[in-house]
């Protein structure tokens, strides 16, 4: 199906409160221009996203969720961001037996004084999602035959 | 509910009463978001009982506008759309507390930062705007008062490191009145600055600020000295740490030790001491680093010890007038309770066999700059005489080489700010002690930023030392030609002139960069704080708060911070006394309540967490099989809450409910596999 080219995408962006929110404060603040796509939430550290805020995410209408933490080293909490990385791995190859592109999940660092690399990284998504086009969470995961019940993707929600 | 009155703070969501605040910020915000139409939609939200926008929320008005209407309207929760939580979240928390709401019914949505500064495009920053909004709104819903959590304040301070920075930390403490416990793992106190001999810019001896220093902490009755001594286990949190400190043996009776050095001075093992002298001097197998060592007693270094080595000897120990010396002794350890600790671990040099172009230690005549920093020192091996490696030569043309492993991507990318002026203390230093040598300084920028340190430059300038810009390519001994027979020849681009240069000098100085202690990871990962990419302990903040770490009551100064000189290293170590001393004269001090709580009755005792916490604050109660969060020792990171396969553990202010309806709010407009086109 060709999505028309002003698809404009809606990404859920959780930025880890030390470094990828300062990060997105200082694009800000530096009048750094990037696509309005991504609609934030600060978490205390990228360790605290549970796969199923992603899961969560993807199924209310998001076309994409960025994770965005402190780089590897420089976790406020040691090594949150590790933990995080290898939460991620693991969701993601669920993921992708949903039949859900790679793309439409990512995991970046960004330090508080890379606010341009936290900006090009939701410009990069946005374009890899615009040429995606939008997710169909119904239609994708019906047509990927998984048993869905296993996840707990209602868990709190 | 009735309008003037405060609901209680367990209502249902439904029965929440929210009120959002537009912010225009002047026309920072207003000018890429429709902030009218934000306001007057959020006004039709549900939950929403009034909305507002103002010029500036964070204005005195603007404050008082929320707290008026928490009390006319009977509001329990606020959202404000605005700058960034970073910048004001403390401002609202406040105006909330004061109309009588908990400060934790508050929810921030950053429209400026993340929003308006962010794109020029009004509709779709306004449609962000609501969204971010909503997201806000459906997440303070759910939001639960939260208390700040009190714990009482042990005032004894354990400072880690004896160096500039931790001998300053250690005596403003020990002033103030307050207990130190200051513990060094070297066998005297006084660290790097200890080595130097002149130091700038004011070329004031080292030794004459730093000596008494250490005698004062020495005879300090608030300070504790322990040196050659480890910090090996810390645990409790803030206020109230347990630290187990090993102190290895000396193999001599600190009791009975006078510090006559007689069995320095008779012990018949003499060896290199790559230590203190760095490889430039020697020591004998019972030593102090240099005779003004503070404390006084000398250590047995047992690898060149005969009496270790070979079983026979014990000279020191017949010479010994006081019988100090104990063969037998065995490290021990001992328990700390301490409030705060300070850590002032310092830095190492770069190891200059890394830059195999420089020749160090294939050359014998290229020098470390600490080995230089010894051979000035009128105490160090030398007498303070510059000769070449034979020990008798005077060299009569000196290269120093800046920027040695520092502003290099294969090394170091940073600088490692102290060593441009070092090489101009050099320089100053060669001409003092052999007038007619000729130096040059190869450098990248001079880096001179500090107080009187370009007036140094400018002096030395003066002195007739020349300066050649550009990066060194390679020292060498094949001489092309005749006038560089003997010497060696350091080659470099002089990018001023654009020309290759060959200088041949009789002495090459590495300027080699400050690094992180080799074990700094270790360290770090003891005391629970983090280290950046290269090693250096990580602080709070970078420019607003440089000595505290993200673990309350864990404060770092001096250079393992990040390389630095000595008056910066002063500093910290002044500043870290200063917030430790505010910390102990409130006796408790308030924590933030965002941490997490293990609900015992969903705990499967599955242990998982127990692993997952950096901070070891849960602990697992083995009799009933249940784990247990330390409230005082969590920082509140979450990973554990993510990690319970249970959904036993909650993240207060960051609960799984709230981050999930956070999530809903945001993708209000959003329908679950629906085609949606902007
Ligand atoms: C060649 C050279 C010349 C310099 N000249 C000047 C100058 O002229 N003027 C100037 O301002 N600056 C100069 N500097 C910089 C100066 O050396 C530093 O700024 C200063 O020494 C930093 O002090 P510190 O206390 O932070 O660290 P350090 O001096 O490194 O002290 C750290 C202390 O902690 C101890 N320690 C380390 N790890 C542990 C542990 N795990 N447990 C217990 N104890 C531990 C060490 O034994 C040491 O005693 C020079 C540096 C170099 C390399
Ligand atoms: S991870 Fe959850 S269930 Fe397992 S021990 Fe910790 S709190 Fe209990
Ligand atoms: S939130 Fe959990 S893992 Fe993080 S510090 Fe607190 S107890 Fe430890
Ligand atoms: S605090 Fe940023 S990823 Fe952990």
């Amino acid at each position: 199906m060709a999505e028309p080219t002003t698809f404009q995408p809606v990404i859920i962006g959780f930025l880890c409160n030390w470094c990828s929110y300062r990060a997105a404060d200082l694009a800000g603040t530096a009048r750094t221009h990037y696509a309005p796509t991504m609609r934030p939430i600060r978490v205390m550290c990228t360790a605290r996203v549970e796969p199923e805020f992603v899961l969560k995410a993807l199924r209310s209408g998001a076309d994409g969720v960025l994770i965005a933490g402190c780089h590897p080293g420089e976790c406020h909490y040691v090594e949150g961001n590790i933990k995080a990385l290898r939460r991620f791995l693991l969701l993601k190859r669920m993921l992708t037996q949903f039949g859900i592109e790679p793309q439409r999940v990512q995991l970046v660092w960004a330090a508080a004084s890379e606010g341009h690399q936290l900006a090009a990284a939701v410009d990069r998504m946005t374009e890899e999602l615009r040429a995606l086009g939008p997710l169909h969470w119904q239609q994708t995961v019906l047509r990927a035959k998984v048993d869905i019940p296993l996840i707990k993707l209602e868990v709190g929600g | 509910m009735s309008n003037d009155q405060i609901p209680p703070p367990h209502a249902s969501p439904d029965e929440e009463r929210v009120g959002v605040y537009v912010c225009h910020c002047g026309s920072n915000i207003a000018r890429t978001i429709a902030v009218e139409d934000v306001a007057l939609w959020s006004e039709q939200q549900e939950h929403v009982v009034v909305a507002r926008d103002y010029k500036f929320m964070c204005s005195s008005l603007g404050q008082e506008l929320i707290e008026q209407d928490i009390q006319a309207k009977g509001l329990s929760r606020i959202v404000v759309a605005a700058c960034s939580p970073h910048m004001h979240e403390r401002t609202f928390r406040g105006a909330c507390q004061r109309a009588g709401l908990n400060p934790y019914l508050f929810e921030m949505a950053n429209i400026r930062e993340l929003t308006s500064w962010a794109t020029d495009d009004r509709e779709a920053a306004t449609s962000k705007a609501k969204a971010q909004v909503k997201g806000a709104i459906e997440r303070a819903v759910l939001q639960e008062p939260l208390e700040p959590l009190f714990v009482d304040i042990n005032p004894n301070t354990l400072v880690v490191g004896g160096g500039i920075a931790g001998l300053t930390a250690a005596l403003e403490l020990a002033d103030s009145g307050y207990h130190v416990y200051l513990v060094d793992r070297d066998s005297s106190i006084g660290g790097q600055m200890a080595k130097l001999d002149k130091t700038f810019p004011t070329l004031d001896c080292a030794a004459c600020i730093l000596t008494p220093k250490m005698v004062d902490a020495a005879n300090h009755p608030n300070i504790t000295l322990m040196t050659w001594s480890e910090v090996v286990a810390v645990d409790g949190f803030v206020g109230n740490f347990s630290v187990q400190v090993r102190h290895k043996p000396r193999y001599v009776i600190e009791d009975l030790c006078t510090g006559c050095g007689t069995c320095i001075e008779k012990c018949p093992s003499r060896v290199l001491d790559q230590h203190f002298e760095v490889g430039l001097g020697y020591h004998k197998a019972i030593d102090r680093n240099f005779p003004q060592a503070v404390p006084k007693y000398p250590v047995i270094d047992t690898t060149h010890c005969t009496y270790f080595q070979r079983g026979k000897c014990r000279a020191c120990q017949v010479v010994c007038p006081t019988n100090a010396i104990d063969f037998t002794q065995k490290e021990t350890f001992e328990q700390l309770e301490v409030g705060n600790i300070i850590l002032a671990t310092g830095y190492e040099q770069f190891d200059a066999r890394r830059v195999p172009q420089y020749g160090y230690g294939r050359l014998a005549n290229v020098f470390t700059s600490m080995e230089f920093e010894r051979m000035v020192n009128a105490a160090g091996p030398t007498s303070g005489q510059v000769v070449l490696r034979d020990g008798v030569t005077a060299p009569q043309s000196v290269g120093i080489i800046h920027c040695v492993g520092s502003r290099d991507k294969n090394y170091n990318e940073y600088c490692s700010r102290a060593c441009c002026m070092a090489a101009l203390k050099f320089a100053h230093l060669v001409h003092e002690r052999v007038p007619d040598a000729e130096v040059y300084n190869f450098y990248i920028d001079i880096r001179a930023a500090g107080k009187h340190y370009e007036e140094f430059y400018h002096r030395v300038l003066e002195e007739g030392t020349h300066f050649i810009r550009g990066r060194v390519a390679e020292v060498t001994d094949a001489a092309r030609g005749p006038g560089e027979e003997g010497s060696l020849i350091i080659q470099a681009e002089d990018t001023l002139i654009g020309k290759q240069r060959r200088i041949p000098v009789d002495m090459v100085i590495l300027m080699v960069g400050m690094e992180a202690r080799h074990d700094s990871r270790n360290v770090a990962s003891t005391f629970g704080l983090g280290c950046d990419f290269e090693g250096w302990f990580t602080e709070r903040h970078a420019k607003l708060d440089p000595v505290v770490t993200m673990t309350e009551g864990i404060l770092i100064a001096g250079a393992c911070q990040g390389p630095k000189a000595i008056p910066e290293s002063v500093a910290q170590g002044s500043a870290a006394a200063a917030r430790v001393s505010g910390l102990i004269g409130r006796r408790t001090i308030k924590l933030e309540p965002v941490r997490a709580s293990i609900e015992a009755a969903a705990c499967s005792g599955c242990r998982i967490c127990n692993n997952v916490c950096p901070y070891h604050a849960i602990v697992f109660h083995e009799e009933i099989k249940i784990s247990e969060v330390i409230t005082a020792l969590c920082q509140g990171c979450g990973a554990c809450v993510a990690a319970c396969p249970s959904a036993a553990i909650t993240g207060a202010h960051f609960t799984r409910e709230q981050v999930l309806s956070q999530i809903d709010g945001l993708l209000w407009d959003m329908q679950p596999g629906v085609l949606v086109l902007a």
